[in-house]
C-alpha cells in the first residue's frame, strides 16, 4: 500500500501570506473562492488590501445571489470558501450563507477582526457547520493595536480568539507585520502560546491598495527582519508539535518573486462586494480588465472565457526576461498587480525578482522607507487610515 | 524514524480543524484543513474514512480494513501511514 497523498494548495489568505500553493494542476478548477462579502468594516487598518476606492461600491450582492455564487463555484470543484471583507460579520446574513456553504461541502473559513463576533454567534455559526475563524491581531501591544487598527479593539480580540477555541475551532491567529511592529514579535509570540494558539500566521504586509499607499510608513528594515526572522525560528523550533508558525519574508527583501495567487486564474477567484469576479483581491486596479460581474455571468463563464482571468493564464504573455527564464515554472513572473504599480506595465516581470531590468524600483522603495524611518515622528509622513472619508478623498469622487 | 504515536490500542482521531471528504470533480477523498487541501490516494482515503467515520482502536481499524480487501496483510502498512499522517499533523491518538 503506498502512503500519502500529495499536499496541494495551502491558498492565499487575505494577506496571501504564508500559505504558498505548490501543485499547478492540469486541470485548472477555482479551487478557492474568496468571497468579499462586504467592504463596511469597523476598523481602519492602513494596510488594508482593499481597493482606495470602496467607498464607491454602494450594491452588495444578496443573500441569493452570493449563495447561487457559492453553487456554481461549488459544481466547478472549489472546496475552500474564505468569507472576507471588510468585516464578513457586518452581513446580517452572515449565518445563513456560512449555512449553504457548508451544506454544499465549502471548507468555510471566516476571516474576521473579531469585532461584531461574541461567543454565542461563535458557537452558532459552528452548528451552522463553520469549520475555521481566523481572528486578526494588529500588534501584540494594547497601545499599538489599537493604534493601528484606528480603534479600541484589542481586548475583544483577545476575548473572541478565546471564545473561538472554546467553541471547539482550531485557533488560527493572524498577525500583519510592518515596520512599526515587527520589533514586537516575540511579545506577539508569546501572546499567541498565552492564547494556546494552533496556528499563527506572521502575515508580512503587502503593498497593494491602502499598504501601498502607506508604504514608506509600512516598509519594514532589513535589520528588523534579520532579527524578526531569527526569533520566528527559534520560536518554531521551540513549538514544534504544538503551535504552528508561518512566517514569511517580504516579498520586497527576496530576490526572486512570490508565485502570486499561484499563476493567475489558475486555482483562486475572488467576488468581490459588488458582485466582479476577479483573478486575485487586488486585480481591479489593473488597465484593461473588463470586469466581469457574476449578476450577468456564469461563473464558469468568467473562469473559462473571459479576457481577465485568460490575460495572464500560461506563459504567452510574457515578456523577457521571464519569458525565457526558466524559473517561470515555479513564480509564473510573479505578481502582476505588484508589476504594474512599480513599471506601469502588467506584463513585465515583478520587480522584485532581480532578474528584472526594473529591480531598482524596489530598492528605492526599501531605502525611502528607511529615510523615513529616520525622521522624528512631527515631521513623518502620517499613516492615511482605511476610512469611507479618505476613500472618496483620495480617490476623487 | 522517531519514537512511534500508535500502538493496537490507540485510538487515531483527525486533528482539530479537519475535515474529510469525497470530492467528485477532483475523483478522491480529501483532506480539508483551514485554508488547504490535501487529495488522497486511494489507500490513504480508506483509512482516513474509517478513522473519520468512528472512534476505533488501531487494530479495530486494521481488522475492518483486512474484511473489506480479503485478509490482506496490511498492519505494516497502516502503521506506516498513522505514523506519516501524524508527521503531517492530520490526526492525533486519543
Amino acid at each position: 500500500m503506498a502512503t500519502t497523498g500529495s499536499e496541494q494548495n495551502k491558498a492565499p489568505g487575505s494577506t496571501g501570506g504564508a500559505l504558498g500553493m505548490n501543485v499547478r494542476d492540469a486541470i485548472r478548477q477555482p479551487l478557492w473562492l474568496l468571497a468579499e462579502l462586504t467592504y463596511a468594516c469597523p476598523l481602519q487598518c492602513p494596510y488594508c488590501s482593499n481597493p482606495m476606492d470602496f467607498a464607491k461600491i454602494k450594491s452588495e450582492l444578496t443573500t441569493e445571489e452570493w449563495i447561487d455564487v457559492f453553487k456554481q463555484a461549488r459544481a466547478m470543484g472549489a472546496t475552500q470558501l474564505g468569507l472576507s471583507g471588510g468585516e464578513p460579520l457586518v452581513r446580517p446574513d452572515i449565518i445563513e450563507l456560512i449555512r449553504a456553504a457548508r451544506d454544499l461541502g465549502f471548507y468555510t473559513n471566516l476571516i474576521t477582526s473579531g469585532i461584531g463576533l461574541d461567543a454565542s454567534k461563535a458557537k452558532a455559526f459552528k452548528e451552522a457547520g463553520l469549520d475555521h475563524i481566523q481572528v486578526s491581531f494588529q500588534a501584540s501591544s494594547e497601545d499599538l493595536n489599537n493604534l493601528i487598527a484606528g480603534t479600541d479593539a484589542f481586548q475583544h480580540k483577545i476575548e473572541m480568539a478565546k471564545a473561538v477555541k472554546a467553541a471547539g475551532y482550531p485557533m488560527v491567529l493572524c498577525f500583519v507585520t510592518h515596520r512599526q511592529n515587527i520589533d514586537k514579535i516575540d511579545e506577539i509570540l508569546d501572546l499567541a502560546i498565552n492564547l494556546d494558539a494552533d496556528y499563527v500566521e506572521l502575515a508580512t504586509t503587502q503593498y497593494y491598495g491602502w499598504a501601498m499607499h502607506n508604504r514608506d510608513q509600512l516598509l519594514p528594515l532589513k535589520e528588523q527582519l534579520v532579527r524578526a526572522e531569527r526569533i520566528a525560528h527559534e520560536y518554531q523550533e521551540q513549538q514544534k508539535g504544538n503551535m504552528k508558525i508561518y512566517y514569511v519574508v517580504p516579498d520586497y527583501y527576496e530576490d526572486r518573486p512570490k508565485a502570486c495567487m499561484n499563476g493567475w486564474g489558475n486555482v483562486f477567484l475572488t467576488v468581490t462586494p459588488d458582485g466582479t469576479a476577479l483573478p486575485c483581491h487586488a486585480a481591479r486596479e489593473l488597465p484593461g480588465m473588463t470586469l466581469p460581474n457574476v449578476r450577468d455571468t456564469s461563473v464558469k463563464e468568467i473562469w473559462e472565457d473571459s479576457n481577465d482571468f485568460n490575460r495572464f493564464r500560461g506563459f504567452d504573455w510574457m515578456k523577457e526576461p521571464c519569458r525565457s527564464c526558466d524559473e517561470k515554472v515555479k513564480d509564473f513572473g510573479g505578481c502582476r498587480c505588484q508589476a504594474y504599480m512599480l513599471t506601469g506595465d502588467p506584463a513585465m516581470a515583478d520587480p522584485v525578482c532581480s532578474k528584472s531590468p526594473d529591480r531598482h524600483v524596489v530598492d528605492e522603495a526599501i531605502e525611502r522607507g528607511r529615510r523615513e524611518s529616520e525622521k522624528s515622528t512631527e515631521v513623518a509622513k502620517p499613516l492615511v487610515f482605511r476610512n469611507p472619508k479618505n476613500s472618496k478623498q483620495i480617490s476623487g469622487f | 524514524m522517531t519514537n512511534r504515536v500508535f500502538n493496537a490500542d490507540s485510538v487515531p482521531v483527525l486533528a482539530l480543524g479537519y475535515r474529510f471528504q469525497w470530492e467528485p470533480m477532483q475523483d478522491c477523498y480529501v483532506l480539508l484543513y483551514p485554508e488547504g487541501m490535501v487529495k488522497l490516494n486511494p489507500a490513504a482515503g480508506e483509512i482516513l474514512k474509517r478513522i473519520s467515520e468512528k472512534k476505533q482502536t488501531v487494530s479495530e481499524l486494521i481488522a475492518e480494513l483486512k474484511v473489506a480487501f480479503d485478509g490482506a496483510d496490511l498492519d505494516d502498512d497502516v502503521y506506516q501511514f498513522l505514523e506519516e499522517a501524524h508527521g503531517n499533523d492530520w490526526i492525533r491518538a486519543e
